[in-house]
């Protein structure tokens, strides 16, 4: 088979396993953000919660910083026309995120409860916000995106910065907030003390529950819309523009891969099987077991949208014709080959000092040492 | 068509958050590793004094490095938001040293930072240090694809125009990491940091002398600072002059405009030391000039012709009238990618791809071919950068610089010698910290020689700037802009405060005597790592 059109296929399973790293990583930092003043109820709680994400959140959150890098390299096009399509949303996701750093490193340095609190919702908002605009990016991939191009592939938006939060969008907001509760909530379980990690735990399995319930009405919801389809485009692993490609609406069309290809229902099902069995996990004060449960989930979530867009990765509701998918938003061949020999060589290293950091902070934190540590948040 | 005033916005939101960002980068990436030096001190000779001064300026590099976290995710969302014409026009090059700068920089930096922070209980002393230092080499490798990623932008080198996907793509990937802008700049932009981190140290700890507060630690910071800061200065300097060198042969219209040379004169050239550009009259209404030295400074001989802004602008004129014809072809590859007249027409006039573009702007309904000579020459005017902008911030940067390398030379001289506290030294204390704002002044005036330096280009001789921006509502600009001067203008106003405050709160100090002789005024110390009568060393050891 053809090199580039490996490379391109590689590439979106990468970017999918980005999204994943993105959602159970920084999911995950997000997730106890969202509870930091609902299951953390003094002030002391609160900075043990934050002294159990201390040590990681800033690497987590460059999965966040590579998801944009990644983007920016191997789908140019995509990078392009969302972010400036998006303005308005991407800029709320921007300054939520920003703020972030600041309430960790900020918010223990003074000791005055308007100064915490003022962090606290700083904080809350920073979790709780970008979650919900990710998963609604996601939920306006599938609707269709109206943006089209000019001659020379400038992308022009034509649509309102309110018609991105349509019902549809919203629910898949509201999914991926579910799933980082979850992950936060299943971290907290391991990582905190009681009563912390009691309510940590009342948390995480209202999550999942929350989480199976709108996965299963998004999933009935898209296979009733109107999916997109290629009709005629220069070929797979060809180099090529939005321009030379025809592309209809199918009603239900999301679903064709599914209907080709049987043996992909799997993936959805991993999806609901994760939440359910990582709803049972923390009944069960399993939290490890359940952590890796809600990876899979996440993984599931992901790899179910990923299969029925595929090709399609940005189709555009305003000129379907002109949608960015697989093949012609992708970066040259020999970008994607420097790229996947830079991956393959750091990602390992990667996961390597990250698990060796979790495994050097392991165990509760101690409110004790908490409150004698000058280091600590 | 872009409104030019939606251009204009995005500049300046985009110069703003810059100027912003960098503010907090070169601390960073000097003080990560003088607290590695001194965390070696602590390791290697087990004074719990440089433990606690690595504690202290640790504490310091964290207030500053989560800005720079903060408004570094700016920087990246920037170029998708603001530039989108841009991003995916040489994303395929300009985005691979941002992804790998995550992959194998920044991921380093953050994960170890947390263990920089948490670890001191859980890690032995070793694998403490190492961390430190994973940490610092983070953050200076995080500077080295971006100034990679920068120096395409300053000299693009490694790719190539494809007509069938109509964007430049990858062809090279060592030529455009061993860019030799990219290096210079590399060396030169980290250089620079040590030395905003040298005076930042060494005026935190004139200040704690001149209170006779925490005088071991401040002593032995400073002299650790005066040397990290004579070394690093003397390299920013040179490095400097190598940067102009490179520079000089990828941007020649940056170089005229750094040095206001209007005119092509014969080598070797005069040099101005200031001068007053006009840039409507094409001249200096003054200047004061030493003959025969700017041909050497720049070329390293005598011979070679420096090109003035005259000979510039004309061939800028020749290269644009070649340009248009591709334009004309690639718009007609646009419509049918198999069109062979075009194509061959395009290869013929390739090379100048981005000169055609620049006149897109002035010819009539944006179509190049009814562009007429007056267009043309409006075009190859606006290829001249602004002229007494880009003279007076490198020569600010310039004079900065050379002040900053006669205060460390002096202040290691007083270091060394003992003679720091003297009552007849008690001026250059008071100096020090007032020195603190130079260094970030000089970082900030080198941004702005750089990238102003290279309009109208966003990628020189590529693309034009006018043309990267997105396609936005003038609404939309000021909605950021109000956003980001709002929410920047609180982060700064915490930031201070919390610096400050830390500051006068002071380090915590486990490993230092605390006798009543070092909190009364003493006439003269010998500080630093010299054997000390009033404060004896070996009372630091654990």
């Amino acid at each position: 088979m053809d090199l580039y059109l490996i490379l391109q296929v590689l590439w979106w399973a990468l970017l999918g396993v980005l999204f994943v790293g993105l959602g159970t990583m920084v999911g995950m930092d997000m997730g106890v953000g969202t509870l930091l003043r609902f299951i953390g109820k003094t002030d002391l709680e609160r900075r043990v919660m934050l002294n159990a994400i201390g040590p990681h959140w800033d690497g987590n959150q460059v999965w966040f910083i590579l998801g944009g890098g990644a983007i920016f390299a191997a789908f140019p096009l995509i990078y392009a026309t969302s972010f400036s399509g998006l303005y308005v949303v991407i800029l709320l996701l921007l300054w939520s995120m920003i703020v972030r750093p600041l309430g960790f490193e900020y918010r223990s340095k003074i000791a005055s409860p308007a100064w915490r609190n003022a962090w606290d919702w700083t904080l809350l908002l920073s979790g709780a916000l970008p979650m919900i605009i990710f998963g609604a990016a996601m939920g306006n991939m599938l609707m269709g995106v109206p943006f089209q191009f000019e001659w020379n592939l400038r992308s022009v938006y034509t649509g309102s910065f309110i018609f991105l939060f349509n019902p549809f969008s919203v629910l898949a907001g509201l999914l991926s907030l579910s799933l980082s509760i979850y992950m936060g909530g299943v971290m907290m379980m391991g990582r905190a003390p009681a009563p912390i990690s009691g309510r940590a735990r009342t948390a995480a399995s209202y999550a999942a529950l929350a989480a199976i319930v709108l996965f299963a009405v998004l999933g009935v919801w898209v296979s009733m819309v109107n999916g997109y389809k290629i009709v005629s485009f220069p070929g797979a692993g060809v180099p090529q523009t939005p321009l030379q490609q025809t592309v209809e609406l199918v009603p239900g069309g999301w679903l064709a891969n599914y209907k080709s290809y049987p043996i992909l229902w799997v993936i959805p099902l991993l999806g609901f099987a994760g939440l359910l069995l990582g709803w049972l996990s923390v009944r069960g004060n399993k939290h490890t077991l359940a952590w890796w449960l809600g990876a899979l989930s996440w993984i599931g979530v992901i790899g179910t949208i990923g299969v029925a867009m595929f090709p399609f990765l940005m189709p555009s509701s305003s000129n379907p014709s002109q949608s960015l998918t697989l093949w012609n938003a992708i970066s040259s061949e020999t970008t994607l080959l420097w790229m996947t020999g830079w991956t393959v060589v750091f990602v390992p290293i990667i996961f390597w000092y990250t698990s060796w950091a979790f495994y050097v902070m392991r165990g509760k934190v101690d409110p004790k040492e908490v409150e004698a540590d000058p280091h600590a948040y | 068509m872009i409104d030019t005033l939606v251009v204009d916005l995005s500049r300046w939101q985009f110069a703003a958050t810059a100027l912003y960002h960098f503010l907090f980068v070169p601390l960073t990436l000097g003080i990560s590793f003088m607290i590695a030096a001194m965390e070696t001190v602590y390791v290697t000779t087990g004074k719990t004094i440089y433990r606690d001064m690595t504690q202290f300026w640790g504490k310091l590099f964290l207030i500053n490095f989560a800005l720079g976290v903060a408004t570094g995710l700016t920087m990246e969302f920037e170029f998708g938001t603001n530039w989108s014409f841009y991003s995916s026009f040489v994303g395929d090059i300009f985005g691979a040293p941002l992804a790998i700068e995550g992959l194998m920089a920044f991921f380093m930096e953050s994960t170890f930072i947390g263990m920089m922070i948490f670890g001191w209980k859980r890690l032995s002393k070793g694998q403490h240090l190492l961390v430190t230092y994973l940490v610092a080499i983070g953050s200076n490798l995080s500077a080295l694809w971006i100034l990679v990623a920068n120096g395409f932008m300053q000299d693009p080198q490694g790719a190539a125009f494809n007509p069938v996907t109509m964007r430049m793509e990858l062809t090279d990937f060592g030529a455009l990491i061993f860019s030799h802008d990219a290096q210079a700049k590399f060396v030169h932009t980290s250089i620079a940091g040590y030395v905003t981190a040298a005076v930042f140290v060494a005026g935190v700890s004139a200040w704690y002398m001149l209170r006779n507060r925490h005088l071991e630690i401040a002593r032995r910071s400073f002299r650790m600072a005066a040397l990290f800061g004579v070394l690093s200065t003397a390299g920013v300097i040179t490095l400097g002059d190598a940067l102009g060198f490179v520079g000089a042969h990828a941007q020649p219209t940056k170089l005229a405009a750094m040095e206001a040379m209007w005119q092509t004169e014969e080598a070797p050239a005069p040099f101005n030391i200031v001068a007053w550009p006009s840039q409507n009259e094409q001249r200096n209404v003054w200047s004061i000039q030493v003959p025969y030295v700017l041909t050497p400074l720049l070329t390293h001989t005598l011979t070679k012709v420096v090109p003035g802004v005259d000979q510039l602008e004309a061939s800028a004129v020749e290269r644009i009238k070649n340009g248009i014809p591709a334009v004309e072809a690639l718009k007609a590859l646009s419509k049918n990618p198999n069109d062979a007249a075009a194509m061959a027409q395009f290869r013929a006039h390739e090379k100048d791809l981005g000169y055609g573009f620049l006149v897109t702007r002035y010819a009539p309904d944006q179509d190049v071919s009814k562009a007429t000579e007056a267009d043309i020459a409006r075009a190859a005017k606006d290829t001249i950068p602004q002229v007494s902008a880009i003279f007076w911030t490198f020569r600010i940067m310039v004079g900065l610089g050379l002040l900053m390398l006669a205060y460390f030379v002096y202040a290691a001289m007083l270091t060394i010698s003992g003679k720091l506290e003297a009552p007849q030294n008690r001026w250059f204390l008071k100096l020090a910290p007032w020195m603190i704002p130079v260094p970030f002044i000089a970082c900030e005036m080198g941004w702005l020689v750089a990238e102003i330096g290279r309009q109208p280009w966003t990628v020189f001789g590529v693309l034009p700037t006018w043309m990267s921006a997105s396609s936005h509502s003038v609404g939309y600009m000021i909605f950021s802009l109000v956003g980001f001067v709002s929410l920047y203008s609180i982060f700064i106003a915490v930031e201070m405060y919390l610096m400050v405050k830390a500051i006068k709160q002071g380090p915590e100090e486990h490993g230092t005597p605390s006798t009543p002789a070092s909190h009364k005024p003493q006439p003269s110390f010998g500080g630093g790592f010299a054997p000390n009568p009033a404060a004896p060393m070996s009372a630091h050891k654990e």
